[in-house]
This record gives C-alpha cells, structure tokens and sequence, in this order.
C-alpha cells in the first residue's frame, strides 16, 4: 500500500510494458491528432500575415507616391498615371449598403415565415430552395443580370422608379440599364441565402419557453414574435446581417458585369458606378506600368481594410447589443 | 442549443472568408512553366490566342515541340518576359522605352498577325444602311462633345438616313485591353483633343460612357441598348455577325473593315530594314487601309539564354512565316501579315541565335 502513490504516473518502461499495443496506438493518435490540428489552426493567422505583407508590399510605390489622399481623391487615369480610389470605395459600399437594404427585410420575414408561421411541411423544402441560391456561381448571376435582370429594370422598374420617386436626386437622369441600383439588386439576390438561413437557425434556437410565455400572456403570435423572439435572437441577426454585408463587400463578377464600371461618384442611383473588387478583377491582367499595378494592389489593400473595419464595427455593435442576456449572442 | 455551434461555425468561416476579399477578387496571374513536357512556354495578349493556340497545336502535331501558351494579358506578358519567367512573351501593344531598358535592349518585337478594332451600334433607324463615320466624329462621340444621332456632324456624313434626336449611349471596355490600346492610338493620332486629354494606353480614363467586361461585356450592352456605340474586336464582331460602322480613312475614303483592308494598313507601314516593329499603322495613309488597325506582337530575346531553347523557338518562328502557317490565320479571320512586312519579320528571326 505504500509502495507507490496511486497518483503518480507509471514509470515510463512499466507503463509502455504494460499498455497494450491497441491503447498505445491510440495514445500516439491522439497527440498526431492534436499536431494535425494544431497546424491547421495555425496555417490561417499565418496566410493571413503573408496576404498582409503581399498587399503592404505590392502597394509599396503606390503608397509613398499618393499616399493617403489615394483614398479621397477621384480621378483614375492609367495614362497619366494619376490614381484615387474614392468612387471605388463609395461604389463598394453604396452597392452593398443597398443590398443590405433590400436583403435584409426580405429574408428576415422569410426566416420568421419559416419557423413561425409555415405550415410545417413546407418549412424544410423552402428553406432547402434558398439555400440552394447559395451554390450559383456568382459568374452565372451576372450573365442572368445582363440578360433578364437588366432588361426588365431598364424597361419596367427603373421608369416606374423615376416616375413615382423622381423628385428624389436618387432616381433622376438617364436610365441606361448597368447601374448602380442593379448592382445593388444582384447582389441582394446573392446575399439572400446567406441572411435568411443564418437568421433561422438564430430563430430556431429560441427556446419554445420564449414563444409560450407571451402566448400565455395572451400575445398574438404577431406580438409573440415581435416581443418574445426576435429580441432574444437580436444579436443572432445582426450576426447574420454582416455575414451578408461580408460577402456582398467582396462580391466580384456579378457586379462588374452590371454596375457599369464608370469611375465617377453621382447621385443618381441609375448612374453606373464601380466598385474596389470590380476595378482589380478588371485592371490587373493588362496593368502595364509598375504603377498602375502598384494602385490596384493598393486598392486590394484598402478593401481588405474596410472589410476588417466594417466586421470590426459589427462585431461592436453585436457586443453592444448582447449585453443584455440572450441566447442567440452565444451564437457569436 | 445544440444548433449553437452549428450557427457559429457557418458564421465565422464566411467572415474569415469576407476578410480575404482583397486577395479573393483578384485575379490570379498563374506562372508560367507549370504545365509539364511543354518545351516552350509564352505569355501574354489574349487577342491573338486562338491563332496562336492554332499554331501551337499545329506545330507540335508536324514536330512533337510543344508550346504552352497562357493567354494573361498583354501586361502580364510583358512583366512575365521581364522578369523572365517565360521563353516568350505576347502583347498588343509595344512595350515602353522604360520597359525595354528594364531587359537591357534585349528584345525583337516580331509582329505575327493584324487586329482591328471596328465600331458597333445600335440605331434602328439606320435600317439596312450602314453608319458612316469619320475621324472628328469617333473623336467627338467618345470625348462626349457629340452626344446625340442627329448631331450635325453624323447626319453630314449619313446622307439619307433620318437619325433621331435620341441621346448617343458610349460603351467601352472597362478591363485593360489591347483592343482599347489600339483604339485609343487611333484617337491619339487623329484628335488632338484626345492626345491631350485621355491618351493612349490599355485602359484609359473615359470622358463619357459605360464600361463593359470584354467584347462580349461591351456587345450584349449595344445589342441590348438603343442609341449604344461601342468598339470590339474585329474578329470578335465577325463571328457574332454585329453590324459596324464604315469609317472614312486618312485618304478620305470609306473603308469596310475586312481583312484585305487591314493588311493593306500594314502594306503601308515605314519598315526600314533596321526597324524595331514597334510601329502603330492606325490612320494609315493607303486608299484601301482600314485606319483602326494594329500588329500584334511576340517578345523574343536577342541574345541569351538557353541555346537549345533558343533553337527550338527560332525553328517555330521560321514555321510561322511560312505560307501555310499564314493561311491558318486568316481561316480564323485575323489579318494576315503583307508580303512585304513578312520579308522582314522573315530576315530579322533569321538573325536570331542560334545561327
């Protein structure tokens, strides 16, 4: 009884005597396991510092020569060699922000239809249909865009538009199809999916007790909704909100193909405009001076600043409103 | 609760994957040399790739020498021969002075074939009758100063056609292209407004206009707008079967871009014997030349290099000279080199190492 401690560890030679063959494979396992995964974790913050250093870099004789004012000056001129990237910046985020706007209502009612009001048998397959929006390449957006979206814009919506709502500088001037209003609706389309499933998972997980309480209450379930879930699951939303407002940022092909790459700022929203991942996709093939190729990576480097910042500020806003206590911020 | 994780995983990895958006939307410039037993490999100009694909193909079929080519633009072929990560390079428009003196002088420009840029519309009230244009007026459509069809200055030079006071609708290209180069040092020469102003070059900033994503980009935008103009790629407008415009040449005559008509702007080139081929043919002064056309080039070195390699490149260009490789071109609709000029090209690769 007191030859040993029954805690301390076996010596190594009578531990590897003892331990079967099958145990001790296992025990190597479990470490290769653990190496495996170790470096698979580690492989992303590393590709992240080299994208980084590539961009810093890249951007290097770009920087030194614009320097901040690339950001806040407009003129783009590959000839003279004159570079400022602020009606990309705007196109990027305006075309986004207008996604936002027509995604988000949208898909937020399809995700309270889906798990609150659908007859159960269509909950599963519908969701099952958006979702399936996901898998389309964005390429085949943009040519269903040039050839059906933008038609029916140009000869229906968008004079309808300036008929009804002219009197608002947004949609005045000419219509000519490819604008900045049907980039905005592609990629509302495109972003869709991404809103409305997150959303209903969110939903999903507010637990029954929420919906029965207010019921109970005698809350309809239109108030049962509007009080007892959505704010449990406010921060779920707001969380599938930017997932949404992530992919729409970096949204490439679909969006040179309808915004009409012009690199202007208007206030119109039939205008053609351009965007920071248009202009690279467009540019870097033929950039034929060191210059020119240098403001493109320039350009990359500026957008994958207002990604970080636009999550950064989100991942703010989703702590600000969590700090209430509810389920659907563990979700973050 | 059990959907928690689930939630989290699909929410993060999209938002690492928003993060990246910078290096995703990029295109990647795939080095060249990666595709494995080729024994030569190009880069460069994506308008004279199917000819040059053709070529490639034909050549290794009579000679088992296989010539990996990639079509990245004529910017990065010429960074690619720079830097000297091919054997080869191809482009659209000659390299700069700056940009030859980065390879020390060590570089032929051999022209291959002959492009032209044509200009398409879309004006029903034009009916059957073709859209005559000159100069000035290309000129003033693109730099915006004539914005609608009943301008003065087309319907001078459209008699008979009762053009609408409808606005004019400018379509260009919006991603860099040698198609643009070409066009644009067709306006450089004639306009002096244009020289002055958005210049020559394979993007420039556009007065006026929509950009569209290639020629197919900037045709389904025509095709689909009443009133558009825009300019492609001739042979690119001859296989869609787009109507264009007849445009009249330094020698005050209406030409119809044809072939015949792009190799005589090329008859008419100033080739000395000691010429660099960096020579732009737009607005060429013969009677028959169709003013907006071009050579296209490949960058060859000098000197240098591997010398197996460089025997096995000079025996492929010797083959591209020859009549029937010639004849391959023009089946696919690029305008073949005139004999003068390929008497030339024909005497400088002979001066290639090895002898």
């Amino acid at each position: 009884m007191t030859t040993a401690p029954p805690a301390a560890p076996p010596q190594p030679a009578i531990g590897r005597a003892r331990i079967p063959l099958s145990l001790q494979s296992r025990a190597y396992g479990d470490r290769a396991f653990k190496l495996v995964l170790t470096c698979a974790a580690a492989l992303i913050p590393i590709l992240l510092g080299f994208l980084v250093y590539e961009l810093w870099t890249g951007s290097r004789l770009a920087m030194t020569k614009f320097g901040l004012g690339f950001v806040t000056t407009s003129v783009w001129d590959p000839v003279a060699e004159q570079f400022g990237a602020f009606p990309l910046i705007f196109g990027t985020l305006l075309s986004s922000l207008i996604a936002l706007a027509i995604a988000v209502p949208l898909s937020l009612g399809v995700a309270i239809y889906l798990t609150e009001f659908a007859p159960r048998v269509l909950r599963q397959p519908v969701a099952s249909v958006i979702g399936l929006l996901a898998a389309i390449p964005s390429v085949v957006y943009g040519l269903w865009g040039i050839f059906v979206l933008v038609p029916v814009l140009r000869k229906t919506a968008f004079p309808f538009l300036r008929d009804t709502l002219g009197f608002l500088p947004l949609f005045q001037g000419p219509i000519y199809g490819p604008s900045m209003l049907a980039a905005g609706i592609i990629l509302a389309i495109m972003v869709m999916p991404y809103v409305m499933s997150v959303s209903r998972e969110v939903l999903l997980a507010v637990p029954n007790s929420q919906r029965e309480a207010a019921l109970a209450l005698g809350a309809t379930r239109w108030e049962a909704v509007v009080t007892a879930v959505l704010p449990y699951a406010r921060s779920g939303i707001v969380g599938a909100v930017i997932l949404g407002l992530g992919r729409a940022l970096g949204e490439t092909m679909a969006v040179t193909m309808l915004i009409g790459n012009r690199h202007e700022i208007a206030a119109s929203l039939f205008a053609p405009g351009y965007t920071m991942a248009a202009a690279i996709a467009n540019e870097f093939s033929e950039a034929a001076t060191d210059l020119h190729f240098s403001a493109l990576t320039y350009v990359a480097f500026v957008l994958f600043v207002v990604t970080v910042v636009v999550n950064a500020g989100a991942r703010l806003l989703i702590w600000r409103v969590a700090r209430g206590s509810s389920a659907g911020s563990k979700a973050l | 609760m059990i959907r928690v994780p689930l939630v989290q995983g699909a929410l993060l990895a999209p938002l690492a994957l928003a993060a990246c958006g910078g290096d995703r939307s990029a295109p990647a410039t795939p080095r060249a040399g990666a595709a494995s037993g080729a024994a030569l490999t190009g880069a460069g100009a994506t308008f004279p790739n199917p000819i040059y694909a053709k070529w490639f193909d034909a050549y290794a079929k009579q000679t088992g020498v296989r010539i990996n080519y990639q079509s990245i633009g004529s910017g990065g072929g010429i960074r690619q021969f720079i830097e000297g990560t091919v054997d080869f390079g191809a482009t659209d428009g000659p390299m700069t002075d700056a940009q030859i003196a980065q390879v020390q002088g060590n570089v032929v420009h051999l022209p291959t074939v002959l492009g032209a840029v044509v200009i398409t519309y879309n004006q029903p009230s034009l009916k059957t009758a073709r859209l005559r244009l000159d100069a000035r007026t290309i000129a003033g459509i693109f730099l915006g100063g004539i914005t609608r069809w009943n301008a003065p200055e087309i319907v001078a030079l459209n008699p008979g056609v009762a053009l609408p006071a409808t606005d004019l609708v400018v379509v260009h290209r919006s991603d860099g292209s040698g198609t643009t180069y070409i066009f644009t040092d067709y306006l450089a020469k004639v306009s002096p407004e244009w020289a002055r102003g958005p210049g020559r070059g394979t993007a420039v900033n556009w007065p006026v206009g929509l950009g569209g994503k290639g020629n197919e980009g900037v045709t389904q935008q025509v095709k689909q707008t009443e009133g558009a103009v825009g300019y492609v790629e001739l042979v690119y407008a001859a296989a869609n079967g787009l109507p264009y415009a007849q445009i009249r040449n330094a020698a005050q005559r209406y030409v119809e871009s044809t072939l015949a008509s792009v190799t005589a702007a090329a008859a008419a080139a100033p080739l000395g014997p000691d010429t660099d081929f960096r020579v732009s043919i737009t607005n060429a002064p013969r009677a028959d030349a169709y003013p907006i056309a071009s050579f296209t080039w490949l960058l060859v070195r000098k000197t240098g290099g591997d010398q197996a390699k460089a025997k096995l490149l000079k025996d492929f260009l010797v083959w591209m000279l020859t009549p029937e490789a010639q004849h391959l071109a023009s089946e696919l609709n690029y305008a073949p080199l005139p004999a003068p000029v390929l008497e030339t090209v024909r005497g400088r690769v002979a001066g290639l190492p090895p002898p």
